[in-house]
């Protein structure tokens, strides 16, 4: 059954055959309601004490969709057990006591219960538990808005299967990464601690990361480490832990980039200097794109909490100007070092939305990621086969919007979408909607893209729950998406966006791709196995947004969420109004 | 005593129950729950209860004979004592608990025991009462 439960056969005749586990130490007490539930036409298990209560929950994640417990229990408090419940498994938890004192019942509120029945219970009062169970899915589901890729997630990676909610994207990508690389140390950890615990997931904005770099900058990127560059970073919440495992994808991220700089050299031929505005976006090497937080640079959207929310990632999006070659076949440190350097120029917040709003470059940006993503995603937003309709096309808005961010990036027109073969883009869906042009063409032309383009799209990849959340998806620029091959970066990262990309697509509702396109796009994704980072936003503020440098950022960010939202103001995102959320 | 009689003592009895205080709306919950799959379903519970709440008793008498008394302890298990008096609608039962739960709040050690003892009293009746009625219903299921 998935995660949602709506679907097994079970749940047809919704709320019967609802799944509940009472809690309860008085035997009498079980009895009746079990009786009584089961006259509502629900699936009862009983259980008289609190562990063996949550042994049930955990050996059977999925086997239930409601908890009802007893607040006062021999073994384990009964508050105790629905945080436990609550953190562990998110699943409703309806409280139970013969004490109606409103402290305590606000007790029972404050550590998460759905609600608080009195003894004795009355039929009426249980034949109602079912609506809590709805609310929570629905609020599950309009946050996170993936299903689609929730399964998808699940069917490759059965173990997320319940937790999937409280993963992160980078969580996932880690998993996956882990299996492809024979993962690191970190990842493994921060997996397997996030698999059983969910925890609020730090996001890596933009602004934290150039903390980051400068301090690992400072100490030296080969002798750095976790604590000194926490030390450094002084930033109140973030732990070593969240360090490491940063260092950890960065040095990896970097690795690839000097891999693959020196494969790259001729191949990004069109990447041009002059075209690149001259705060370029790629200085910032890095982008990560808080994927809530709005003009937080040091908020981390925290989906990590809240199970529904999807994991709000930062997306590294590496941006890098093709004019800046140089720079990047220089040493990776030296490179990031300039490219946060110059950062200091605009408003960082600014700047760094714009770096990671990549995408604000759009078309014109000859941002060749190339050099770091070696032809990993081209996004091309003003292309002109894709026709975006005029609302959702992110460049214009795009341009606006980020005309007062960040007057020095230019988007410029992509000239370069026009030269590029037709052939060369790799559509994604149906061609014909024209939304769904952009994707589709640029997953066309994907494969074929020749080496020499550079355009980069920015693509802003919503997380689900954002998406849904904030996002007045009035229209859904499709992403466009181009994604070169011969990228050396190819690897992990291609799952991970993967993953991700399947998540987003997912994502949007008011997306401009339809589910069709998104399946294809899904399915491209699946078989193509390149790293495609599918915005689908539709926001005012971010069109195409375009991640296609997720190609070399994902390795380091998995999540690539980009929100561009943030950076006007608060757009909804939930997630995105909690700074570095960690728990 | 034909059946109609019999039917008509029984639910004399019951009302009896519930007219004198014994017994409360909780009861009548029970009584609706019982059906063709649980039939004596009432009757069950009402054993379960007396069965499980002995223990509680015993330990709250043995914690009345310590001195000095331990009040929270009193009055974490007839905290215990009392949700399972609600499950089956122990009216008069429910209220001595209470009575006894405040006695312990204001840690009068005689209120509190003497309070208990009118408890047990109440309980004991209660049960004698119950067994009786419930004898009376299996009687009349038969004539059916």
């Amino acid at each position: 059954m998935d995660s949602s439960g709506f679907c097994s056969p079970r749940n047809n005749a919704f709320p019967a055959g609802l799944r509940v586990l009472v809690v309860d130490d008085d035997a009498t007490w079980l009895k009746i309601l079990e009786k009584m539930l089961k006259k509502c036409s629900y699936e009862v298990t009983t259980c008289s004490l609190a562990r063996e209560a949550l042994d049930l929950l955990r050996e059977r994640k999925d086997g239930f969709d409601i908890v009802i417990s007893d607040v006062n229990m021999p073994d384990m408090d009964g508050f105790k057990l629905l945080e436990r419940v609550g953190l562990e498994l998110d699943l409703p938890v309806i409280m139970m006591s013969v004490d109606g004192e409103t402290s305590r019942v606000m007790k029972g509120v404050q550590h998460g219960a759905c609600d608080y029945l009195l003894k004795p219970i009355r039929m009426k009062e249980l034949k109602n538990i079912w609506q809590h169970v709805l609310r929570k899915r629905i609020h599950e589901g309009k946050e996170t808005d993936g299903d689609g890729l929730e399964e998808l997630h699940m069917m490759s990676q059965p173990e997320y299967c319940n937790d999937y909610y409280s993963f992160s994207i980078g969580d996932m990508y880690s998993g996956k990464k882990r299996r492809i690389d024979a993962g690191s140390k970190h990842d493994d950890r921060e997996y397997s601690d996030t698999s059983c615990i969910k925890k609020p997931r730090v996001v890596w904005t933009v602004d934290l990361h150039q903390k980051f770099v400068k301090a690992v900058n400072q100490t030296g990127f080969d002798k750095v480490g976790p604590k000194k560059i926490l030390d450094l970073m002084v930033v109140p919440g973030l732990t070593r832990e969240n360090v490491a495992s940063h260092l950890q994808k960065y040095r990896l991220y970097l690795s690839r980039l000097q891999k693959d700089s020196a494969l790259k050299d001729t191949s990004f031929a069109g990447v041009k200097r002059a075209d690149v505005p001259p705060r370029d976006p790629a200085e910032n090497m890095f982008l990560q794109r808080p994927i809530v937080v709005p003009q937080n640079d040091d908020r981390n959207g925290n989906c990590g909490t809240s199970r529904n929310e999807s994991p709000v990632h930062n997306v590294n999006v590496k941006i890098h100007d093709a004019g800046i070659k140089e720079v990047a076949l220089g040493p990776v440190a030296e490179q990031l070092k300039a490219l946060t350097g110059d950062d200091s120029d605009s408003k960082k917040r600014n700047s760094q939305c714009l770096s990671s709003n990549y995408s604000f470059r759009l078309p014109s940006t000859d941002i060749t990621l190339a050099d770091y993503v070696p032809s990993q995603y081209l996004w091309t937003t003003e292309y002109p086969q894709i026709q975006c309709k005029p609302e959702s096309i992110s460049h214009m808005h795009l341009d606006n919007k980020f005309d007062h961010l960040s007057p020095k990036v230019k988007i410029q027109k992509n000239e370069q979408v026009n030269t590029m073969p037709a052939s060369s883009y790799y559509s994604i869906g149906p061609a014909n909607r024209k939304e769904d042009n952009l994707a589709d063409r640029e997953f066309q032309r994907i494969r074929e893209l020749p080496q020499a383009e550079s355009e980069v799209n920015l693509f802003t990849i919503q997380s689900e729950s954002q998406l849904s959340s904030t996002q007045q998806f009035g229209q859904t620029p499709s992403p466009t998406w181009t994604i070169r091959n011969g990228s050396s970066f190819a690897g992990p990262i291609l799952l991970e966006d993967l993953e991700f990309a399947h998540r987003n697509i997912r994502l949007s509702s008011g997306s401009a791709l339809s589910s069709e396109d998104k399946e294809s796009l899904n399915n491209v994704l699946q078989g193509v196995h390149q790293p495609i980072n599918v915005g689908i936003h539709n926001g005012e503020s971010f069109d195409c947004f375009d991640p296609a440098i997720f190609g070399a950022v994902t390795p380091l960010y998995e999540s690539l969420k980009f929100d561009y939202e943030f950076q006007f103001d608060s757009m909804e995102y939930p997630v995105l109004d909690q700074s570095l959320f960690i728990v | 005593m034909d059946r109609n009689q019999m039917n008509r003592q029984l639910a004399n009895m019951r009302k009896a129950l519930f007219d004198q205080g014994y017994l409360d709306e909780q009861f009548v919950q029970l009584e609706e729950l019982q059906d063709d799959a649980n039939p004596n379903f009432v009757e069950e519970v009402v054993t379960l209860f007396y069965r499980d709440s002995a223990r509680l008793i015993q330990t709250m008498d043995q914690t009345l004979e310590r001195n000095p008394l331990d009040f929270a302890k009193l009055d974490n298990n007839m905290h215990q004592f009392t949700g399972s008096c609600s499950s089956i609608g122990a009216k008069k039962v429910k209220h001595e608990c209470s009575q006894f739960r405040e006695y312990c709040r204001q840690r009068n050690g005689e209120g509190c025991r003497r309070t208990f003892q009118q408890m047990k009293k109440e309980y004991a009746i209660l049960k004698k009462k119950l067994e009786v009625y419930f004898q009376y219903v299996r009687q009349v299921a038969l004539l059916k």
